[in-house]
């Protein structure tokens, strides 16, 4: 009787507490972090922010929890009937007596998940109006500082430093160092363009990487990168992969370039068409310059032959010709004078010839001469008898001797 | 003076292209114009022929702010 008892001191006997505690012990130990391969179902949020599901494939099933702590690392939002890849611990939730996996990262299984996950966010952030036109801000035409936030090692840096050794030397590269892919890529990202604008001395961000699988890719995609683009007040060019490759980044930023290379192709102007530009805009101003003073130069010769300005000549050369005719007809008149002058001395001389003694004996008259004297006799008493006298005609003279005098008037 | 920057001179130097080219300027202004141009243009000739500038790396001192380190 009781047999089975008898053995039954020498048995270890446990609590519920310490076999559960037991068992939580080498389950733990024995599972390390793994990675677990399962569809989600059964898929809570809680409000305190934990996620709460259930790992499950075809015959089996697990349930899962998922911290606040580690969740807000998610880059896409689980739900159920989607295939994931979970990496986390195994652990006894003691007070049931259950098992349930930890998850500390979760992630889509394949391409098709990560699509997925993409297409959500992007869906969810479009609502938000992150990618919309008008909250885009202008990329400057000529920046002089500009941020780059990409890995210090990458293809994407060299590539862009060519470009912009290239294109315009003189400009000012400032680079936040990040990682571009894997765990936490996405936290440096986003806070090296928070850092910029908190810094505040560049003109424009270029954020990006070179080519990648779409995991590479992925930081690009996380909500949290998304979100510190659209907070940048710098405007911010978005250059992730290839040409082919799209990502949130791409949808927020305000400037997509399909490649770093082409990021800073956008972002600066080429020095050559540059120094042309500049080149025409001197010659244009050179032109426009001479046809403008050409333009005077004619203006003030149109001026110069204007009526305005000639009259004042005019006027001189009126006057010089009413001189000329004044000259010329006082030199007439002079002449008039002149010769008016000689007519009259002609006439004078002419009447002074006509009264000269000479003309008087012409017309028969006869002087009569005192020989003694030479005077003229005038009158009868001018001579007593016997007195010589000589009497002078027009031609010749006859001298005599008075006879007698008579008496007269 | 602060430094004019090449945003700026470009700016300016299209506005003093488009006002000589409209001729509506009294020769004396837009010999001055002229001139202004000239230069702003040999400012961003000489911005161009820059030497290449260092890359420069974004590091943050504590609460303090930034500083820029030269990247080997």
């Amino acid at each position: 009787m009781g047999l089975p008892l008898e053995n039954a001191p020498q048995k270890r006997i446990y609590s519920i507490s310490e076999i559960t505690r037991e068992i939580k012990q080498i389950l733990e130990s024995a599972f390390p972090p793994i990675w677990l391969e399962g569809e989600i179902s059964n898929f809570k949020r809680h409000s305190s922010g934990h996620l709460y599901f259930v790992l499950k494939d075809e015959k089996a099933q697990i349930p899962a929890v998922m911290w606040r702590s580690y969740n807000s690392r998610l880059f896409f939002t689980p739900r159920d009937g989607i295939k994931v890849l979970a990496n986390g611990n195994i652990t006894v939730y003691e007070r049931r007596g259950t098992y349930q996996f930890e998850v500390v990262q979760l992630q889509p299984a394949g391409i098709g998940e990560l699509q997925l996950a993409f297409e959500q966010l992007k869906q969810k952030l479009r609502e938000e109006g992150l990618f919309a036109p008008e909250r885009k801000k202008p990329v400057p035409p000529y920046p002089e500082r500009i941020g780059i936030v990409t890995s210090p090692t990458g293809a994407a840096l060299q590539d862009m430093l060519s470009v912009f050794g290239r294109r315009f030397p003189g400009i000012q590269l400032i680079l936040a160092p990040v990682r571009v892919q894997g765990e936490g890529a996405a936290e440096e990202i986003a806070r090296a363009i928070t850092d910029f604008n908190e810094y505040g001395e560049v003109d424009l961000l270029i954020i990006g990487r070179g080519g990648g699988s779409l995991e590479d890719l992925w930081p690009f995609n996380e909500e949290m990168v998304a979100r510190a683009i659209f907070a940048s007040e710098i405007p911010v060019i978005s250059a992730v992969g290839h040409e082919v490759d799209f990502s949130i980044s791409d949808f927020v930023a305000d400037l997509r370039a399909p490649t770093p290379s082409a990021a800073a192709e956008l972002a600066v102007k080429n020095k050559t068409e540059l120094r042309e530009y500049f080149r025409s805009s001197i010659a244009g101003m050179y032109r426009d310059i001479r046809e403008q003073i050409s333009y005077y130069i004619e203006k003030v010769d149109h001026l110069q032959n204007s009526y305005a300005l000639k009259r004042p000549s005019d006027v001189i050369r009126q006057y010089q010709q009413r001189l000329d005719e004044l000259t010329k007809s006082m030199e007439l008149q002079y002449q008039y004078l002149m010769d008016s002058r000689k007519q009259q001395i002609n006439s004078l001389h002419k009447q002074l010839i006509s009264l000269s003694p000479q003309s008087i004996l012409n017309r028969g008259y006869s002087l009569c001469f005192r020989e003694e004297d030479g005077k003229l006799v005038k009158t009868s008493a001018d001579v007593q008898v016997a007195d010589k006298i000589r009497v002078q005609f027009h031609r010749g003279q006859i001298k005599g001797k008075v006879d007698e005098i008579l008496p007269g008037d | 003076m602060k430094q004019k920057s090449f945003e700026e001179a470009i700016q300016r130097l299209e506005k003093i292209v488009a006002e000589l080219e409209s001729g509506e300027i009294p020769l004396e202004e837009s010999i001055k114009l002229f001139e202004e141009g000239m230069g702003l243009a040999k400012f961003c000739m000489d911005k161009l022929n820059q030497a290449e500038k260092k890359l420069m790396k974004l590091t943050k001192k504590g609460e303090d702010g930034f500083q820029l380190e030269l990247l080997p």
